[in-house]
């Protein structure tokens, strides 16, 4: 008799403690792609996350109240990731993080929207914040912010008259082909060889034959991880002699270890990076990533725990959980790293949600990246 | 332009060779147990990550990895499967048996996720990956190579079956089990053989294509459904019809997508498969009366 009184009390009072835990805590829908192509862009923003989440709860979370995360698996599929966006607004979702996949971001960040949730990104397509929603953020310059920051380097320092393009058919290769010409038409660069890959894609021999023979002084390559690295891998195997310059991906320690030998001399111009060690709070998150995840932090990773860290930090500016004081605040805001020292660098979003910040150029040397150049924020 | 066309065709045919080793795998299962294994992309795939766990958790030397992924690869896909799968299902009928395999791809493919994660993981290359020049152009030697091995395989296996009495006795099973066995053939075996072989002919596939294609979960998929398509295409009851039907679709790939549209590739395979249900159901080399290694 009394062992069933104590059990029914016993949960009971959980129950009560869980419903109270539960009511205090900040929910978020961390949607991000788990599986599929996205997955190694997915995995280092959730583990970004994961990490950004420990700390803030180890610093008295949001406002006083803990964050919970729910993450949901898109499986790198636009119409999942809508349907996920919306189950994590029905399951009372603060704010969301995610996606990475330009075109998932520009199906599910219209649900976010309208029931007026601030959402990061990790999504670097031009139109994101061409859209007019004021409830999308990134974490990241977009294409059109990045690839111009290339221009300098193709005009000046490589002396380029003739390049090529190599892209992936998605909407962030796009985006960044589009601009990147542009680019190169106003700096008089004629662009000999434009070369759509499909995402996914793994055969790239007739790509790069392409551009061996166009005659470019230099390639442009605008690709996600994998891509990146399987059309390295073919440009080795065919000699393609030209130098390879990327944006964000074609450096990044996922792509070095995929491509091995294959990815040395690669250039890119990239927003973050966790071989940025110069600066003590990129140090810091990489050293702690590493002991965590034994693996080396991508870009990915750094924007989805400066997502995480800029909810914190703009929420208590504001002082209150409200969707839209949040976006109202967010709009033409500064957040510099010597006050909010986890948003990393100097940071600010303008009245679109598009981002600014100092950004680098970076080289895989011996296997590994190395800055070999900052750029100012543009 | 030279130099590009024979690039474009060198890759094609190296490519076509690996395709061509995993379509004489879906004649050879089709032969043993007159079913169509599903689970051949993953059958591809899942050799590559064994030897990773060789590499990565044995601390095995490469050549030591092969061969233990290569071990590894004929007992699972070879002889757990003919046990474990097709002898228990077959007396079931054909379908049940397609139907099988389909939900062993999809265990293989998920497992694989689950274990080793969604992300692609570098493989090393087996052979040197530095192009040559030939008369000027400059080409891929890893091409050269991958082409000259795949087609030594081949030969060796045509040579295995047509010349040897093991061979013969294979032969002879797959044409007619209850004639053979009253001949004396060990019909058990010679089926069993054929697992190994396929499972052998998977493996081998794996280690030439996973250090350009990088070893991922879903590497199958594309693999068997090109490989599928290669082997109607070329005669699914032919050897030598699947090694036409690789090479034919690895080279019009690379060929259309360099002088063509590489936005519609993917739809070339499918494209030359309905001309071929169309113009000569049995395939290019391929007899309509049925089974003949």
């Amino acid at each position: 008799m009394y062992s069933k009184f104590a059990l029914a009390l016993g949960t009971a009072l959980l129950t009560l403690v869980g419903a109270a835990q539960a009511q205090e805590a900040v929910e978020i829908g961390v949607v991000v792609e788990l599986s599929g192509a996205g997955a190694p862009a997915g995995t280092n923003w959730r583990d970004g996350i994961r990490i950004a989440v420990d700390e803030i709860n180890a610093e008295g979370g949001i406002l006083g109240k803990p964050v919970k995360v729910t993450e949901y698996d898109t499986q790198t599929d636009p119409q999942i990731s809508r349907a996920l966006v919306q189950k994590a607004i029905d399951g009372r979702a603060y704010a969301i993080w995610g996606t990475i996949y330009s075109g998932s971001t520009l199906v599910n960040m219209l649900v976010a929207q309208q029931n007026s949730v601030p959402q990061f990104v990790g999504s670097e397509a031009p139109t994101i914040v061409e859209k007019g929603n004021p409830f999308v953020f990134r974490t990241s310059s977009g294409a059109q912010k990045g690839v111009p920051a290339l221009v300098p380097y193709f005009k000046d320092t490589l002396k380029a008259k003739k390049v090529g393009v190599a892209w992936v058919n998605n909407e962030f290769g796009r985006g960044g082909r589009n601009v990147f010409i542009a680019e190169m038409k106003k700096a008089g660069i004629e662009v000999v060889a434009d070369v759509p890959s499909e995402q996914a894609q793994t055969d790239y021999a007739s790509d790069v034959s392409k551009l061996k023979q166009s005659g470019a002084d230099a390639v442009f390559v605008y690709m996600n991880q994998e891509e990146s690295a399987r059309f390295l891998i073919e440009a080795k195997k065919q000699g393609l002699s030209m130098p390879l310059i990327g944006e964000v991906t074609l450096t990044e320690a996922k792509v070095i270890e995929l491509a091995g030998p294959a990815a040395e001399g690669a250039i890119a111009h990239v927003g973050i990076t966790a071989t940025a060690d110069q600066v003590e709070g990129i140090a810091a998150f990489r050293e702690k990533f590493v002991k965590t995840f034994k693996r080396v932090p991508t870009h990915d990773a750094i924007k989805g725990y400066i997502g995480a860290w800029t909810t914190k930090y703009v929420t208590e500016l504001v002082g209150k959980f409200d969707g839209e004081a949040f976006s109202e605040k967010m709009h033409g805001l500064c957040l510099p790293a010597t006050k909010y020292p986890r948003i990393l660098l100097d940071t600010c979003w303008d009245n679109r949600g598009e981002m600014s910040r100092p950004s680098f150029m970076v080289q895989v040397r011996n296997g590994s990246p190395v800055v070999i150049g900052t750029v100012p924020a543009n | 332009m030279m130099s590009q066309f024979l690039q474009v065709l060198l890759s094609g045919l190296a490519t076509g060779s690996i395709y061509a080793l995993v379509a004489i795998g879906f004649a050879l299962v089709w032969q043993a147990a007159q079913t169509i294994n599903f689970a051949q992309g993953e059958f591809v795939m899942l050799p590559a990550f064994l030897v990773l766990v060789g590499l990565n958790y044995f601390d095995l030397p490469l050549w030591g990895a092969l061969l233990f992924g290569l071990g590894m690869s004929v007992l699972i896909l070879g002889a757990a499967f003919k046990k474990l799968v097709v002898e228990p299902i077959l007396p079931h009928g054909g379908i049940t048996l397609v139907i099988a395999t389909i939900a062993l791809g999809i265990l293989i493919r998920e497992s694989v996720k689950e274990f080793y994660s969604a992300e692609g993981q570098p493989f090393p290359s087996v052979l040197p990956s530095d192009p040559i020049n030939i008369f000027g152009a400059v080409v891929s030697l890893q091409d050269i190579l991958n082409l000259l091995l795949s087609l030594g395989i081949v030969v060796l296996l045509t040579l295995f079956l047509n010349r040897t009495r093991t061979g013969r006795c294979m032969q002879a099973t797959a044409q007619n089990p209850a004639v053979a066995e009253i001949l004396g053939v060990d019909v058990k075996r010679m089926v069993l053989y054929t697992f190994l072989i396929n499972a052998a002919l998977a493996a081998l596939a794996s280690f030439l294509i996973t250090p350009v294609y990088l070893a991922k979960f879903s590497n199958g998929e594309t693999l068997g459904l090109i490989a599928f398509i290669a082997a109607i295409v070329g005669g699914f009851n032919q050897i030598r019809g699947a090694l036409v039907g690789g090479l034919l679709i690895g080279v019009l790939d690379n060929l259309v997508a360099t002088y063509v549209t590489a936005e519609y590739r993917a739809a070339l395979p499918l494209i030359l498969l309905i001309l071929i249900i169309l113009v000569r159901p049995q395939g290019i080399l391929g007899t309509p009366e049925g089974r003949a290694v």
